[in-house]
């Protein structure tokens, strides 16, 4: 039987190894729909403990030109939730332990409507949802939905989060968060690593679940440089940027390539996911 | 059809403390805004009833936008179709030619107060692009606008016109390069920018509290008319007629007559080129609820919840949703909303400039053309209030452009 909690028994033995989990973002349908599935495979191969598959939507308000150019692609060739949905519903035929997360907007979600999205997303082997448009003041009704068919509501904490807000998160959220490590959107080039590390020590006093870092993590430094502090890193734009640069036909290969190199730099960082 | 129960009259209080209008509505935005947008709650949740603040807006729209704009009987043009009386609420005389300042000038007022010097705004037909470098030219502070690359194409005269105000224009090349896509980038903007950037939204579309806070803002509008149609007729219009596309002019001359049942409340849609066509801009009409750009609300989208690109003769009602108060309205059965073409707008406008000697903005012809089209049906005691929401100044290279093809 589909395993409902891959996303807390991976996080919980990388955890107990002193691993940070490593989390890989794609858009599903960039370059095409054909490439996702091999490029999927590839970074899970290279050492993705967790794969977020985004869902394109038409109007990305908290990306960054990266991903809203991925989004565009996709969409460009009719790609959308119920594809998606096929992807997973494919890897999950070679692949039954590697959590995979959808991220995305409200409206492609709604439209399908709540109850056959959750319905459909349990039956593929998808283990959570990441709506970037639904804060939980909006989200309490889609949480118990997800809930009760035992998928994870993963939320998004930024620098700006204040306790009570954290607090109110950690109520509902499940799996891990995505601490957004820049107020800017995705893709942004600063990252200031002192900072993130002082703003997760507060937040993870009302956060019980892993917390995961992204937003501003593009190569190994990077990567190493947050991994003490943090429960997973997560890298997206950066992943996106390889497959521009790589074509349809070597996508896969240059992404796990890539990949490989992040992953070897963090198996090499004293101390990460220790805490 | 007069109600005078006091006990089937009701106190219109909507939307809730966290910005619902029934289903609609809402805080739907990344979590990286919801400070900014909690503050500015806050913020406005302070000012919208401390008597300095009102005071000050109220003497800047009477001393620097011109208010009151007046009510005008638009005897010509009535007595040609033969039936009800059309009555135009003037806000094309407005300083900055729309009513899109006043609702500028509050959001500035309370920026001001908050600290900020920085604006940014979204901006479509340039409108509110104007008003928005207006007022910060006004109260000096730094002003970028992002205004999709079609836009600019279509509306050079108005960005030539910010940039003498001494705003920053971006243009925008994502997606169908008009308003929405402005509206992200800007959004992207504010998530960046946002200790010092206060983020002027032009309609009452967005977030909470903007739609609550730009329909107060516009809501001068209407409470001009309360007092100004019966001094002119000796009673309340019979209906109010709107053009929508976020629907800011129709929210600030429909919110004061939400209470008074006997008043009918129309919003006009742009039908573009047909309904049936799919090239329109109606998504009260040819729409259904989704949540995009913060809120829930109507929307023109596909099957697979994608927006969809949507079409106009107007830029200003070239937008795929509308504020969630429409959307309130519309299901309650409330406001009626109706759609009107390009050609039927554009016949309209030139209607007004021949009959009345004014040139009504495009957006604004959409809702003379409703009036006109239900005039010759009516009685000639029925009042018709349309807002005249802008001036067509702006327009002339369109509408000579549409005139010239078909002469062609």
């Amino acid at each position: 039987m589909p395993d409902a909690n891959r996303i807390d028994r991976r996080l919980a033995a990388l955890k107990a190894e002193g691993r940070t989990a490593l989390v890989a973002y794609v858009t599903t349908g960039d370059p095409s729909l054909a490439a996702t599935l091999p490029i999927v495979r590839s970074l899970i191969d290279a050492g993705a403990d967790l794969i977020e598959l985004g869902v394109p939507f038409s109007d990305p308000m908290a990306d960054g030109p990266v991903v809203q150019r991925a989004s565009e692609r996709a969409l460009a060739q009719g790609v959308g939730l119920h594809d998606v949905l096929g992807v997973v519903r494919a890897l999950r035929t070679t692949d039954n332990v590697t959590p995979v997360v959808l991220m995305g907007y409200a409206n492609p979600i709604e439209a399908m409507g709540v109850d056959a999205f959750v319905a459909a997303a349990r039956a593929a082997g998808v283990d959570g949802v990441l709506v970037v448009d639904y804060p939980p003041e909006e989200a309490h009704e889609f949480a118990a939905k997800l809930d009760a068919a035992g998928l994870a509501l993963i939320f998004l904490v930024s620098p700006t989060t204040t306790p009570a807000r954290a607090a109110e998160i950690g109520r509902l959220a499940r799996g891990y968060v995505y601490y957004v490590a820049l107020t800017g959107v995705t893709g942004a080039m600063h990252l200031d690593t002192r900072d993130v590390a002082t703003r997760l020590a507060a937040i993870r006093a009302h956060i019980p679940v892993p917390i995961g870092v992204g937003f501003g993590i593009r190569d190994a430094a990077s990567a190493t440089a947050i991994a003490p502090h943090a429960d997973a890193v997560v890298i997206g734009s950066r992943i996106i940027q390889e497959i521009e640069a790589a074509g349809e036909a070597a996508a896969a290969e240059r992404v796990g390539a890539w990949l490989g190199t992040i992953r070897t730099a963090l198996d090499g960082v004293e101390g990460a996911g220790t805490r | 059809m007069q109600m005078h129960d006091a006990t089937t009259t009701f106190k219109y209080d909507l939307p809730d403390a966290k910005g619902h209008f029934g289903p609609y509505g809402g805080i739907f935005v990344a979590e990286t805004l919801m400070r900014a947008l909690a503050q500015l709650n806050d913020a406005y949740a302070r000012y919208r009833t401390d008597p300095g603040f009102i005071a000050e807006f109220e003497d800047e729209l009477a001393h620097y936008v011109g208010r009151p704009s007046p009510v005008y009987h638009a005897k010509h043009w009535s007595e040609a179709l033969g039936g009800a009386q059309i009555w135009l609420k003037r806000e094309d005389l407005n300083h900055t030619g729309a009513h899109k300042v006043n609702n500028c000038i509050g959001q500035a007022l309370l920026a001001r107060r908050l600290g900020k010097r920085r604006v940014i705004a979204e901006t479509g037909a340039g409108q509110h692009g104007v008003a928005t470098a207006t007022v910060a030219a006004r109260y000096g502070m730094e002003c970028v606008v992002y205004m999709g690359s079609e836009d600019v194409r279509r509306q050079a005269q108005n960005v030539y016109r910010m940039n003498l105000l001494g705003a920053k224009v971006v243009p925008v090349e994502s997606g169908s390069k008009t308003l929405k896509d402005a509206l992200n980038e800007a959004m992207r903007d504010w998530v960046t920018n946002v200790d010092t950037t206060f983020y002027i939204i032009g309609t009452v579309a967005g977030p909470h509290p903007y739609p609550m806070m730009v329909r107060d803002f516009q809501s001068v509008i209407g409470r001009e008319c309360l007092e100004q149609m019966p001094a002119a007729i000796g009673r309340d219009p019979d209906m109010v007629i709107a053009c929508v596309g976020g629907g800011s002019n129709a929210m600030g001359i429909f919110h004061p007559y939400i209470d008074r049942p006997h008043v009918k409340l129309v919003g006009v849609e742009a039908a573009g080129e047909g309904i049936a066509t799919g090239k329109h801009a109606a998504s009260l009409t040819a729409g259904r609820p989704g949540v995009l750009h913060g809120n829930r609300t109507y929307l023109l989208q596909n099957e697979d919840g994608q927006i969809i690109e949507t079409h106009s003769v107007s830029a200003g009602l070239d937008y795929p949703g509308v504020g969630p108060e429409h959307a309130w309205l519309k299901d309650s059965g409330r406001a009626d909303y109706v759609s009107v073409t390009d050609d039927e707008a554009l016949a309209a406008f030139h209607t007004c400039c021949r009959m009345e000697g004014i040139i009504p903005a495009l957006e604004s012809s959409h809702a003379l053309a409703h009036a006109a089209r239900i005039a010759p049906t009516l009685a000639r005691d029925t009042v018709l209030l349309v807002n005249l929401s802008g001036r067509g100044d702006k327009d002339m290279a369109t509408v000579a452009e549409r005139d010239a093809a078909k002469g062609a």
